[in-house]
């Protein structure tokens, strides 16, 4: 009797709203990002890179004769803020698909939300495994953890020469707590030793305590698998305490702020990462020129080259969907192969994962250089 | 023993920050008998002064150095006079729960007022004084270092010398122990409580300033966790007490250093608190603290 008096009066209040979604111009793409806060030089990053793509989209003629409509939340890089966003997205400003974000803890939180009503979420940089594990909905354009773990601990054991080393690990970062398991594994598998194991929480400030007894282990390097603001702290007060080996971490590293709060600090401290702007690529090099010339010169990093590619990757799926429906664009995007971006061509294999290479980055003269290519 | 040292140093160093910053909750809960959370936002906007002082002065000076700290000061009197003039004043008198939640509204207010001028993003924090490091066999000791502690030290020494050997120090015993009986005497209870105001707001800018001389990344929201440790060090010294804030400071500041050395790194802070616990079963007026009778 209920279901039967629901049936009369959501039927029309649905078609009504259908309606409504079908009348409008524009195609909705929900961006979520940490534009303030503490990884806010990632949230700025990404965005200006999708952005740039969906500027560029429209300016191609857009998405199935529609154009592309970015609407952006910005998370204040907090948990909790995340699916308040993406709530948002999805049920006020009924956005087809939604791209974000950088931090895996918080791409995680959104995860199940866009799972759960079956709109297709594509986050651009974030690497912990978890992510696109929560559902058939969540895809990802970059490389993950367990192969960012390996990339490291081969060039630990080969280029820096490193047996014996500490690992600091922020606990309350699901992305740092995986990086460092996928890294120990296989560092430890090829005859690395793992000294000391120290662990720290975002927002940490003071590093000493762990660093001290990081000193009075001998180690060959220390692997900070963070992100940018903690590392750049720990470089310094390294330095403080007289410890000179070698730090290196991931691409949670890779923002220019890294320079800025470490200075002279983080000369020589390596990390690995998705891209390289100084890589000799045609497609690579007209983008940063097309960077440069949108954002005042600025250089795009590579959270800026992953966020021009899954807003890419996006309005391609939505092409071959032919429509903005969800399962036909998540259907699109699953069958994704070799589409040629910045970071490289992206192929969607059954994990909803993409497999890149990854580059590693040195800090020279308080500029990022470019040191060797790894392939998958 | 070299890495005993070298974390007894750590630890005193961080727990000097907590002191200084413990000395201003309990000055304010000495005279007023209430937790002014607004505190550690003070704290944040003395560091957010000298952010923007010391952008403007060469680096690496003494004297440059000195005036970025006591424009620090400075300001933060100023802010803590105006916070206690607008928003507590006109609560004095009333149940002590209206103004404890007035002042972390206050408390709030700061903080997202400080996103939107200061801006929500981390800023590197110049180096204001100049900073050298010492190296004893394995044992590295900074001047930063050192100068917190120093800097902790002397002013509970001055704030000793305040309370109890000046005119303006007994008012404010006075006005501590019955409001109204010190008004009878003659004093004037509106500028010895913006005077206890101006003191611990000045020694939160103090503190800000020290803290990012050693922490240089800082944020809005730096002055949260920092406030939280300070206000748990006042009550582990007990709190109305000078020397117990710092004293509480220097034993938190300490154990966390040594557990977040260890192999337990991961339960520095539950550890640290866990301690207070302890404390507090055993002394629950602090370990300086006098226990007294609750006025009814």
């Amino acid at each position: 009797m209920i279901s039967a008096l629901l049936k009369k009066f959501s039927v029309p209040a649905l078609a009504a709203l259908l309606a409504v979604a079908a009348r409008a111009d524009d195609i909705k793409v929900g961006e979520f990002a940490s534009l303030t806060g503490k990884e806010a030089a990632f949230g700025q990053s990404s965005h200006k890179g999708t952005l740039l793509a969906v500027e560029e989209i429209n300016a191609g003629g857009g998405v199935l004769g529609q154009q592309l409509d970015l609407l952006t939340e910005d998370d204040q890089s907090k948990s909790g803020e995340a699916s308040t966003a993406v709530r948002k997205l999805i049920a006020r400003d009924k956005a087809v698909a939604i791209l974000g974000e950088v931090a895996s803890s918080r791409s995680i939180e959104a995860a199940p939300i866009c799972q759960h009503s079956h709109i297709p979420m594509i986050s651009p940089s974030s690497t912990n495994p978890k992510v696109t594990a929560i559902g058939n909905y969540i895809f990802r354009v970059c490389f993950t953890d367990p192969f960012q773990g390996k990339v490291l601990a081969k060039f630990a054991r080969d280029t820096l020469h490193a047996h014996r080393i500490a690992v600091l690990t922020s606990v309350s970062s699901a992305y740092s707590v995986g990086l460092a398991k996928y890294f120990i594994e296989p560092f430890t598998a090829g005859g690395g030793e793992i000294a000391v194991d120290e662990k720290y929480s975002e927002g940490d400030k003071d590093f000493r305590a762990q660093l001290t007894s990081i000193k009075a282990s001998n180690v060959d390097a220390i692997f900070v698998p963070g992100y940018y603001t903690e590392a750049a702290l720990i470089c310094k007060q390294a330095h403080e305490l007289g410890l000179s080996v070698p730090i290196f971490g991931g691409d949670g590293w890779e923002a220019p702020e890294l320079i800025e709060i470490g200075g002279a600090d983080v000369e020589g401290c390596y990390y690995s990462t998705h891209y390289s702007p100084k890589a000799s690529v045609p497609a690579v090099q007209a983008f940063v020129k097309r960077y440069q010339a949108r954002f005042d010169g600025e250089t795009p990093d590579a959270m800026a080259a992953l966020g021009y590619d899954s807003a890419m990757v996006l309005a391609d799926a939505i092409k071959r969907a032919g429509s903005t429906d969800g399962e036909k664009i998540r259907d699109a995007l699953a069958a994704t192969k070799d589409f040629p971006g910045i970071t490289g061509k992206t192929t969607i294999d059954e994990q909803r994962n993409a497999t890149k290479s990854a580059v590693i980055i040195t800090v020279k003269n308080g500029q990022f250089e470019f040191v060797q290519i790894v392939e998958p | 023993m070299t890495e005993f040292l070298q974390q007894l140093l750590n630890g005193l160093s961080l727990g000097a920050i907590y002191a200084l910053i413990a000395l201003g909750y309990t000055m304010v809960y000495g005279v007023l008998r209430f937790i002014n959370f607004a505190h550690s936002d003070v704290f944040m906007v003395g560091a957010f002064i000298g952010y923007y002082v010391g952008r403007h002065l060469p680096e690496n000076t003494l004297g440059g150095g000195l005036i970025v700290l006591t424009a620090a000061m400075l300001g933060c009197a100023l802010l803590g006079v105006t916070i206690e003039r607008l928003a507590y004043r006109r609560l004095r008198g009333g149940p002590t729960l209206n103004v404890l939640i007035t002042a972390i509204g206050v408390s709030l207010l700061l903080e997202s007022s400080g996103q939107v001028f200061f801006g929500a993003e981390p800023r590197t924090f110049p180096a204001v004084f100049p900073a050298k490091d010492f190296a004893f066999g394995g044992l590295v000791i900074s001047t930063n270092q050192l100068l917190v502690i120093a800097v902790a030290l002397l002013l509970v020494v001055a704030l000793q010398f305040i309370v109890f050997r000046t005119k303006i120090g007994t008012a404010m015993r006075a006005v501590a122990l019955n409001p109204k009986a010190a008004q009878l005497v003659g004093i004037n209870n509106n500028t010895v409580i913006s005077f206890t105001f101006a003191l611990g707001s000045a020694l939160a800018g103090a503190g800000g300033i020290l803290y990012a001389m050693n922490y240089p990344s800082i944020d809005p929201l730096m002055g949260v966790m920092p406030g939280l440790k300070a206000f748990v060090a006042a009550v582990l010294g007990g709190i109305g007490n000078i020397p117990g804030a710092a004293l509480g400071g220097l034993i938190l500041g300490t154990v966390e250093t040594f557990v977040g050395g260890s192999q337990f790194s991961t339960y520095k802070d539950a550890i640290a608190f866990g301690v207070l616990i302890l404390i507090l079963l055993f002394r629950p007026a602090g370990l300086l603290g006098k226990s007294t009778v609750e006025k009814v």
